[in-house]
């Protein structure tokens, strides 16, 4: 099934598959996905546990290999992009926080670092002061808490300035306090810097609040896509 | 006390020998209290040692007797079977026996072409062989270490190392740090042997030179020599292997190639 989104009025297409597929010698984990993500639009990805939504993002991160089909950034293929640099186009914030065993400024330097640059301190404490931890950046990743850890997860990734966002159910490990804040910290930056996000989420009420598109997987395949209301109301 | 059983040289050494399984199958029972099953292993590398070692005893008594320039030709069919032998403690790193070969043939190579050439190896096959083989199997050693270690290493921080990729990273600076940690881990036993000379152990050239009646300060000194080329020849290994081994768990396009599931 193909079905590009509907939503996305006049402005440019950032993020577009065709036919993506990936499938290893087992099975087809994700199959035939064709879909238009507009510049600065949410796009929640749900489906049951094992539909492929994880395995869709990675593909978009290139962190796997399509078996078949095309991803295009901003029109253009992204085979033909060196993929370090595509994966600082793209920033991937994992379901699990994993951090860097160093302070929490050398977590956020290490994307600007890779690149041969250097955040600067201005840009580090608005980062951190975005996610809700000023005055964090010498601190060391040993002592935080999972919450905190994905808060440094996300200023991390921002501080590749990215394009598109990918979330792989950030809100997962957290509790249901520090679950809602971290829901609406990414609400907000995704908001105020224009980001176009795409989340994975088991969640469909976190879906409806976070996002303005919707995709539903079922099995590796796209089962639904439009607008929430569209989706969850049919 | 074998030997009161055994005068016959030949009779000795087979007593010897069924002394040792023994003992090695008494280890092995021992482990297997814990369920740590090592029959299988140990009983098919206690015979191809027997076998390998006999063979190539009497090999090496035809080839001794032949011309220095032949021990080129002996060293290098080492460094392949210790490549062979890295490579098959490698499974899952791609290309691990080519990788081997070129570390261990560079590590070893460097060191005893170095020495031969300033004269602490002589260069007669008899000199040349015994002492060359003993870098070629500990630069084996340390190779198949740090590309196990490297492995585990690896297969362990998966979500670190895609953490870093999908932050734009350079893979080979990405896996950097457990490269590091298994050259540190491969050189281990060397640093040990150095540490230890003398005090824990007496090894073996030493003690063969004492044997045939020489100066004791100059085979202690010898055998430091000895141990020193052996460091440093596993050490130009296992930063050879761990450089060229790092970039081939990831693919053209910089993914991950290398996992545990």
């Amino acid at each position: 099934m193909t079905s590009p989104t509907r939503a996305s009025g006049k402005r440019s297409i950032i993020l577009e598959t065709q036919s993506l597929s990936y499938a290893t010698r087992e099975r087809c984990i994700v199959q035939d996905i064709s879909l238009q993500v507009p510049r600065g639009e949410v796009l929640a990805i749900v489906g049951p546990s094992g539909s492929g939504k994880t395995s869709f993002l990675r593909l978009l991160n290139r962190l796997d290999e399509p078996t078949g089909g095309k991803v295009l950034l901003a029109g253009r293929d992204y085979r033909e992009i060196a993929p370090h640099i595509l994966r600082s186009r793209i920033g991937m914030v994992m379901q699990i926080p994993v951090l860097f065993p160093d302070t929490v400024a050398d977590n956020l330097q290490y994307g600007p670092r890779a690149r041969g640059a250097e955040l600067e301190a201005a840009r580090l404490e608005y980062l951190l002061s975005h996610v809700g931890l000023p005055g964090y950046a010498n601190r060391s990743v040993h002592h935080l808490s999972t919450g905190e850890a994905q808060r440094v997860s996300l200023a991390r990734a921002l501080a590749n300035s990215p394009e598109v966002l990918l979330l792989d159910e950030p809100t997962a490990p957290l509790d249901g306090k520090t679950k809602r804040e971290v829901e609406q910290l990414i609400s907000q930056i995704v908001g105020d810097e224009n980001l176009t996000c795409l989340i994975v989420t088991h969640d469909l009420e976190q879906a409806a609040r976070m996002a303005s598109l919707v995709m539903v997987l079922e099995n590796g395949k796209l089962a639904k896509i439009g607008a929430i209301d569209e989706v969850f109301h049919a | 006390m074998l030997n009161q059983f055994f005068p016959e040289s030949l009779a000795l050494a087979a007593a010897q020998v069924v002394l040792v399984i023994l003992l090695s199958v008494g280890v092995v029972l021992v482990a297997r209290r814990y369920a740590i099953h090592l029959g299988a292993e140990v009983a098919i590398s206690l015979t191809r040692g027997l076998v390998q070692i006999v063979a190539v005893g009497s090999v090496l008594v035809l080839l001794l007797q032949g011309p220095d320039w032949t021990s080129v030709f002996v060293l290098v069919a080492m460094v392949f079977s210790a490549a062979a032998i890295s490579a098959k403690r490698s499974q899952g790193l791609a290309d691990a026996f080519r990788v081997s070969l070129w570390s261990i043939g560079f590590g070893a190579g460097v060191v005893i072409l170095l020495m031969t050439w300033a004269g602490v190896i002589e260069s007669s096959i008899t000199s040349l062989v015994p002492i060359g083989s003993m870098i070629v199997a500990n630069a084996m050693n340390s190779n198949a270490l740090a590309l196990d270690r490297f492995r585990a290493e690896v297969e362990s921080h998966t979500g670190q190392i895609e953490a870093g990729l999908a932050l734009g990273a350079d893979p080979r600076k990405v896996v950097l740090p457990y490269a590091q940690s298994a050259i540190r881990a491969s050189l281990i036993p060397r640093i040990d042997a150095l540490r230890s000379l003398g005090i824990v152990w007496i090894p073996g050239i030493m003690a063969g030179m004492l044997l045939q009646g020489a100066n004791p300060v100059y085979a202690a000194v010898y055998q430091f020599v000895v141990i020193a080329m052996i460091f440093s020849s596993s050490g130009l290994t296992t930063l050879a292997s761990t450089l060229l081994i790092r970039r081939r768990v990831f693919s053209s396009a910089q993914q991950l190639i290398l996992r545990s599931d």
